[in-house]
């Protein structure tokens, strides 16, 4: 796949490799995501979108290729780092801070652009308040929901005042209801100029959300367009959507 | 009860424990108290590391004996002030942290193998403070002139021929303004960027990274505060005994001390040192009279109580109290 | 809670009434009461936070409620150990796989069968293997690097190995491809038509109404939407809450 290297990209990901033993789990991953853009990264499970979120994010150093954030190389920067570039990333698995409440968790995000601690919390709490968490700031976060958790974790993500947001499976485990919510959510992020790119498995979302996708199998980038075209692919129907949601969604039916 | 609560609560100790000497004159109290006081600054220091950062040391005597040594030693071999060596040796104590800090957290140490470091550190200090005969008077240990002109006894930092009321309380009183400078420290960070980093860090350090978390950084500065009020400490602890050894410096002994009263106390440190010394002065009182003096008995005791906290109040004292306070206020809901 | 059977021979598996459950003093659950017939597929749907997990825990016996009754092939399980409740087989597959990443896929798999005899657990071996074939071509690999849908599968499969009467499986579908949850779903149509009785607790509707005879809608900690599959499917409330149409 040819790398469009645009002006306005905010994110441009060159030819990234990283093997682990003998296990190829990424091989010459390559992608750009124009700035304000929401795209998507879909894959059947072990397809490696979650390690090239970490190396792009920072936690796994890439065997081989580039990435560059806003123009700048960034391959090797800690994570934190990154972040304080603007480049923000959740787990796929939530890791809130258990024994701090809501606010406090936010707060460590604001934490990275401001010193003072009254100002972090008051940057968190607005945060939640735009989130829809204001009536749970005080709950302790080890109490949380699967969905309050994944709310959190965007909350903390959105608090360090990102450039760019990768979100890993943000809507694993919620109902439709729930996932409107965060579409709407994340509608509402990008409108305030964040790029957004998603790991996602809920095609509900996908479709609705993202202006493009990337489709991942086995450590390689296997298509790439709009996300009708995407899911008309051939190759990504075997691979990943099965023909059973490929119709559906052909359909216009809005659940996979 | 929240960190910020187990402060407080500390905190509002200190006017009782200040207006100790118009109620207790016995000789006897005021060096249990001055006792639990000491671990309560050992304790902290401790915490700072181990509570709030989540990185349990095992050889926290580092610490303290490179600050106690450092104290013992410039007064000892150049005659200096007490109160300047005082800044060398907390300086010393941060300069080891700082050294074990970078070797252990850069190379991502955690859970048991900092444990295990902190523990190698500390016995390898112990032997080399034994071997360097001619830096640190090896196994003889550095012994301090006494002072027994009252006049001299602030130039000193000696309390003991202070006249009655110093003699006394002199050194309860240092050790208390040394617990309350590791309360304020404690205080201070938990009021600042760094101490919710430094939290952050413990409960997950992954997120925190990804949430712009320096977590080497926050973690080394965890560190050199941890030593930098476990070398008070230290400090005292030479003033007061006017001799230092390799054992007394970098024994297991306030190794474990350190860390006993954290976790019995929960993380409540003064609560936690209280309970220690009045456990293990009873329980001296008891073996001594049905068993008499069998050494070792007491530590095996304590090794027991020790087990039994961790097994059935994990958060120690102060949990168990927090549990006892939520059920009591919880009952109105239901 | 009275049930009126068509027909006497079926048989009723699982049988929850009155169900009041929650963790210290707090009841997640009010009053709930479900049941599952010999060799159907029911389904729980409901929001996150509305019981699921803490209905499962009280299935399995892990918490015990504070009201109500389970009756579990006739027989009263409330009170009795997770281990008898699984020997009596009912098995829960929990929420997130939670396999043993440090074990391998053989091995996680042994742990599901050690209470059964060596010969029953080379019989179910045989069994998942074959519904698994994915899982026999990586016996000696650690649980922990297999990947979402292996893990799930390699979960199923530790499940099956302990004899399941009854299977009651906690999202299974959870971070899965499309095409896997198509897989997944249609394994769970296969093992039932073994005659296995499964209670499926999860979020995909439309997939989960298509399998299964009856469901429940969880919602509020009480149970407000009970009913065969078809006339859920049409229902205007839940169409409303769980397809936001």
């Amino acid at each position: 796949m040819p790398p469009t290297g645009r002006a306005t990209d905010v994110l441009e990901v060159t030819g990234l490799c990283k093997t682990f033993g003998g296990l190829r789990a990424v091989a010459d991953a390559t992608l750009s995501v124009a700035a304000g853009e929401i795209v998507s990264l879909i894959g059947p499970n072990g397809a490696g979108k979650t390690t090239l979120f970490a190396m792009v994010s920072g936690f796994l150093k890439p065997d081989a290729g580039t990435v560059q954030f806003q123009r700048r190389d960034i391959k090797g920067l800690r994570p934190h780092a990154a972040c304080r570039l603007g480049l923000a990333r959740t787990f796929q698995v939530a890791r809130p801070f258990p024994n701090l409440s809501v606010h406090h968790n936010i707060a460590i995000g604001a934490h990275t652009r401001y010193r003072r601690r009254n100002q972090a919390l008051a940057i968190a709490a607005e945060v939640a308040e735009r989130l829809g968490m204001a009536s749970r700031l005080d709950d302790h976060a080890g109490s949380l929901t699967v969905a309050g958790r994944k709310r959190l974790e965007l909350a903390r993500a959105l608090a360090t005042r990102p450039r760019l947001l990768l979100l890993d499976e943000v809507m694993a485990g919620l109902n439709a209801t729930e996932i409107d919510d965060i579409v709407a959510a994340l509608r509402g992020i990008r409108a305030t100029g964040i790029t957004i790119v998603l790991i996602e498995h809920v095609m509900r979302a996908v479709k609705s959300l993202s202006d493009r996708a990337y489709v991942l199998n086995h450590g390689r980038m296997i298509a790439t367009g709009t996300p009708a075209e995407i899911t008309r692919n051939p190759d990504v129907i075997e691979a990943y959507l099965g023909h059973g949601a490929a119709a559906r969604l052909a359909d216009g039916q809005i659940d996979a | 009860m929240s960190e910020r609560g187990r402060t407080i609560a500390g905190g509002l100790l200190f006017a009782p424990l200040a207006a100790v000497p118009l109620v207790v004159t016995s000789g006897r109290w005021i060096e249990f108290l001055e006792l639990t006081l000491f671990t309560a600054v050992l304790g902290q220091g401790w915490n700072v590391l181990g509570g709030y950062g989540g990185q349990y040391s095992f050889g926290h005597a580092l610490f303290f004996g490179t600050a106690a040594y450092i104290q013992a030693l410039l007064q000892f071999k150049l005659g200096w002030s007490p109160w300047l060596t005082m800044w060398f040796a907390i300086l010393g104590a941060m300069l080891v942290a700082a050294g074990v800090g970078y070797l252990s957290f850069r190379y991502g140490l955690r859970g048991s193998y900092f444990a295990l470091i902190t523990l190698a550190f500390a016995e390898a200090f112990h032997v080399l403070s034994r071997s360097f005969i001619g830096l640190t008077e090896g196994g003889r240990g550095v012994q301090l002139a006494l002072n027994q002109d009252p006049a001299q006894a602030f130039a000193t930092f000696q309390f003991n021929f202070a006249g009655p009321f110093l003699s006394t309380y002199g050194f309860y009183y240092t050790i208390l303004v040394f617990l309350s400078i590791a309360y304020a420290a404690v205080w201070w960070m938990q009021r600042t960027r760094f101490g919710a980093q430094l939290v952050a860090v413990r409960e997950n350090e992954d997120a925190a990274e990804a949430l712009g978390v320096d977590a080497f950084r926050v973690k080394l500065g965890a560190i050199l505060l941890s030593a930098a009020i476990t070398a008070l400490a230290g400090i005292y602890h030479v003033q007061k005994f006017l001799f230092i050894d390799p054992g007394i410096a970098y024994g297991p002994a306030k190794s474990v001390e350190a860390l006993f009263a954290p976790i019995i106390g929960g993380l409540g440190t003064v609560l936690g040192a209280f309970f220690i010394h009045g456990i293990g002065e009873t329980t001296k009182e008891i073996i001594g009279t049905f068993w008499q003096e069998r050494p070792g008995l007491d530590l095996i005791l304590f090794g027991v109580i020790l087990v039994l906290v961790l097994g059935f109040a994990p958060r120690g004292i102060a949990g168990l109290l927090g549990e006892a306070w939520r059920r009591a206020t919880d009952r109105a809901c239901n | 809670m009275v049930r009126r059977h068509a027909s006497l021979t079926v048989k009723s598996m699982l049988e929850v009434t009155g169900l009041h459950a929650g963790y210290d003093s707090l009841d997640v659950l009010h009053g709930v009461d479900l049941a599952v017939d010999e060799g159907q597929v029911v389904a729980l749907l409901g929001s996150n936070g509305a019981g699921k997990s803490t209905l499962n825990n009280t299935l399995s016996g892990i918490i015990r409620p504070r009201l109500g009754s389970i009756r579990f092939s006739g027989k009263d399980i409330v009170g009795t150990s997770p281990e008898y409740i699984v020997a009596s087989g009912l098995i829960h597959v929990p929420e997130g796989r939670r396999i043993f990443p440090n074990m391998s896929v053989l091995e996680n798999l042994e742990m599901g069968g050690y209470r059964r005899g060596r010969k029953c657990r080379a019989r179910n071996m045989a069994r998942v293997t074959e519904v698994f074939p994915r899982l026999a071509e990586r016996f000696s690999q650690l649980g922990g690097t297999l990947s979402g849908g292996e893990q799930q599968m390699l979960a199923i499969g530790r499940g099956m190995m302990s004899e399941p009467r009854l299977l009651i499986l906690d999202e299974p579908s959870l971070g899965l491809s499309p095409l896997l949850v198509e897989e997944m779903f249609t394994l769970i149509g296969q093992l039932n038509e073994q005659g296995l009785s499964v209670l499926l607790v999860e979020q995909n509707v439309f997939q989960s109404l298509a399998i299964a005879d009856r469901a429940y809608v969880l919602e509020n900690v009480s149970v407000t939407l009970q009913g065969a599959s078809a006339d859920l499917l049409d229902d205007a409330q839940l169409r409303r809450s769980y397809l936001g149409m």
